[in-house]
């Protein structure tokens, strides 16, 4: 009996078709997706992390710091904007603040002519390197800031007996002159020898670099991840909601209701518009609610960004409105709209940035999101909380967003077609 | 002009011709029953008058003027009742009437009115707030119906609204046809069951195949296919039945005496007037249809 119940099971699993791809398909796309921008494809996988470096000493000892922090194979290093002359501590700081990338160091003035110190607090010897974080990417300022310690001491290695032969002066009762001199004569050929030979290892030790961190874009912000994510499990909500609400046409088709209207003074293109303006609003009122409630419980700044979240909210909830209409109006049934939406949305929500950051991901994925809408919503909803952008910045997300809204529903209204006559 | 006329009708899905030159008109204040098997092409034919359908050839008219698909300004005085519940479950019968009214073109006063009228006229004006989905099968029908009249057609199509109702349910719905009838609207009555047609239909048109194959009153169609045959319907005492159609009464005593003579136990032996089932079943004949 088990054994008839089991193969009923299966014989009706194999006639239903949308089940079977959320059985089966979905979950093969998501693996391969998330196993590509998490990157263990061979040996390119890993996404590297972009860092731009502005170099205020423009001595040799940080050209060698810098050289050293290219042949860093998880670092990918940028000396300036396209097109544009060096960074400087100015506009390194700028380039992080829009959003070109997640962090920046500066190397500071005097920095090849300082010592590290094997002590902290007020004694503490030498100018500070600088990072500029967009700390919405948790990730990089740390890594950046672990691989710049190893890279100063193993670029530099002379700086840090320096700093260890300062110490041991100070701590062990002091050394005589005739000592000195053979130390810094030794420094000297030590450091002559490791020009000459760029490539020999040298034992090093963490965490004696003093680094600020400079939270550029959340260190004015209350609560600085709500703000981030918010934009992403909004819209990625909202594409789920949109979908959803679309199929109330299919149930029209299905249950004869959509016959009935379409002999009355309605036509399916003012159907069509009037169930859009429904599904606009949904949208909008489901925007609303979450980041109202971001704002009382979990302190996001929304009376602060009103006009751009008004503005982000309105090109948004259209867009996945005329989105819905398209996954409504290419399914047959409510069953391949599950399925079909499903697969759909969580793709593009995964590609578009809303599960994660679109930087996270390698470069292909970072482009692929551009084609998305839901990756420019997101972007103009950081622009907004995160970036705190101006609303001239929003210009092109929105401008974006209203043409990929026209397109859709365009589309929708050409496969529901089908429907009009018979 | 008559309220609707259809001039040879053709509409083909694929290789499979549905309607095959169908002409046919409604007058002005009769029911008109259309009969057929099941795919006969009956819905289509109503979908086709109500512009949901693009023939392939033939014309529409709707009080002499040329109705094409898709023209509903043109099928402003139709009224269509659907095979299907076409409604909203989940709002009640006072919003699901609001919605339909206002898709009509309807608003304020006269809308509340219609929909009030509606109620009424459905014996749903107790139930007028609940939601529709906790209605029976009969009330969900009445319901159906009412949708269809709120902007008083004066030609309304049914397309078997009584499919699965119980006799009450069965019984209101012709008194709500009779009151259409009554105020004057032309109807045409989509149905399966020929007691219906029997008792609201003035004229009967039969398709089959896509074609007309029989159209009159009930005694014209008789007339014109069974002639003045009658029906020796006898029954057994085993179960079994034995129909005979017969231009002599007297041969009732035969099969009486046959029946004796082979030893079988008669129950009942009676004389019939043909029906229009009998009609039905010359003209389409006892295949299978599905």
């Amino acid at each position: 009996m088990i054994i008839s119940i089991v193969r009923a099971g299966w014989m009706n699993l194999r006639r239903d078709r949308a089940a079977m791809m959320l059985s089966f398909i979905v979950p093969v796309v998501f693996f391969s997706i998330f196993a590509t921008v998490f990157g263990s494809r061979g040996d390119s996988g890993t996404s590297k992390i972009k860092l731009a470096v502005a170099d205020e000493d423009h001595s040799e000892r940080s050209k060698e710091l810098i050289g050293g922090l290219k042949s860093e194979s998880a670092l990918t290093i940028v000396e300036s904007p396209k097109d544009g002359a060096k960074f400087t501590a100015a506009t390194a700081e700028e380039y992080v603040r829009a959003g070109n990338i997640a962090v920046a160091l500066v190397v500071p003035k005097g920095f090849g002519e300082s010592k590290l110190s094997f002590y902290s607090g007020a004694e503490k010897k030498g100018a500070a390197f600088r990072l500029f974080a967009d700390t919405s990417d948790p990730i990089a300022p740390r890594v950046v800031g672990g691989l710049l310690q190893k890279v100063v001491m193993t670029a530099a290695p002379e700086l840090m007996m320096s700093s260890g032969i300062d110490a041991m002066d100070r701590f062990a009762g002091g050394l005589t002159d005739a000592q000195k001199a053979t130390l810094n004569g030794n420094m000297d050929s030590f450091h002559k020898q490791r020009v000459a030979n760029p490539n020999a290892k040298s034992s090093t030790a963490d965490g004696l670099v003093p680094i600020e961190v400079s939270d550029v874009l959340g260190k004015t912000k209350k609560n600085p991840l709500v703000a981030f994510y918010a934009a992403g499990i909004g819209v990625m909500f909202l594409l789920f909601t949109a979908s959803n609400a679309g199929g109330a046409l299919l149930e029209e088709s299905e249950s004869g209701t959509l016959d009935r209207i379409l002999t009355t003074r309605v036509t399916l293109t003012t159907l069509l518009l009037g169930k859009l303006a429904y599904l606009w609003t949904l949208g909008l009122v489901q925007l609303v609610v979450m980041f109202v409630w971001g704002a009382i419980a979990f302190k996001l700044e929304l009376l602060k960004h009103l006009g751009g979240f008004a503005i982000m909210a309105l090109a948004t909830s259209l867009t996945t409105a005329a989105f819905g209409l398209v996954l409504a109006s290419v399914s047959r049934t409510r069953a391949q709209l599950g399925a079909i939406s499903t697969l759909t949305v969580l793709t593009i929500s995964a590609i578009g940035g809303s599960m994660f950051p679109r930087f996270l991901m390698p470069e292909s994925f970072q482009k692929a999101g551009l084609v998305l809408f839901n990756s420019w919503a997101i972007d103009g909803f950081t622009n907004v909380f995160w970036r705190e952008a101006p609303l001239s910045a929003l210009v092109t997300p929105v401008a974006v967003l209203i043409g990929f809204a026209i397109v859709f529903f365009l589309s929708a209204r050409q496969l529901t077609r089908r429907w009009e006559l018979a | 002009m008559h309220p609707i006329t259809i001039e040879s009708v053709v509409k083909s899905f694929g290789e499979r011709r549905v309607l095959d030159a169908i002409s046919l008109e409604l007058r002005d204040r009769e029911v008109l029953g259309l009969l057929g098997p099941n795919g006969a092409g009956k819905s289509t034919l109503v979908r086709t008058i109500m512009g949901r359908v693009l023939p392939d050839s033939g014309d529409v008219r709707i009080h002499g003027n040329l109705a094409r698909a898709g023209d509903n300004a043109a099928r402003a005085g139709v009224g269509v009742v659907p095979q299907e519940i076409a409604l909203y479950p989940l709002l009640s019968p006072r919003e699901n009437l609001l919605v339909f009214g206002r898709y009509y073109g309807l608003a304020g006063a006269t809308l509340n009115s219609a929909i009030d009228k509606a109620l009424d006229w459905a014996g749903l004006s107790d139930r007028a707030n609940e939601p529709s989905k906790t209605f029976s099968g009969g009330m969900k029908r009445r319901l159906n119906m009412a949708a269809g009249v709120l902007h008083k057609p004066r030609v309304l199509l049914l397309d078997e609204p009584t499919v699965g109702v119980d006799p009450q349910s069965r019984e209101r719905i012709y008194t709500m046809i009779e009151q259409l009838r009554a105020d004057g609207v032309s109807l045409i009555y989509t149905t399966h069951y020929m007691e219906e047609v029997e008792r609201l239909c003035d004229r009967i048109v039969i398709i089959d195949h896509g074609r007309v194959v029989g159209t009159g009153t009930k005694d014209e169609l008789v007339r014109a296919t069974i002639g003045s045959q009658r029906e020796i319907v006898v029954d057994f005492a085993d179960g079994t039945r034995e129909t005979r159609l017969t231009d002599d009464p007297g041969e009732m005593l035969h099969v009486l005496s046959a029946a004796e003579a082979r030893g079988a136990v008669v129950r009942d032996v009676r004389l019939k007037s043909p029906s229009l089932e009998n009609v039905f079943l010359h003209l389409t004949g006892r295949e299978l249809r599905e």
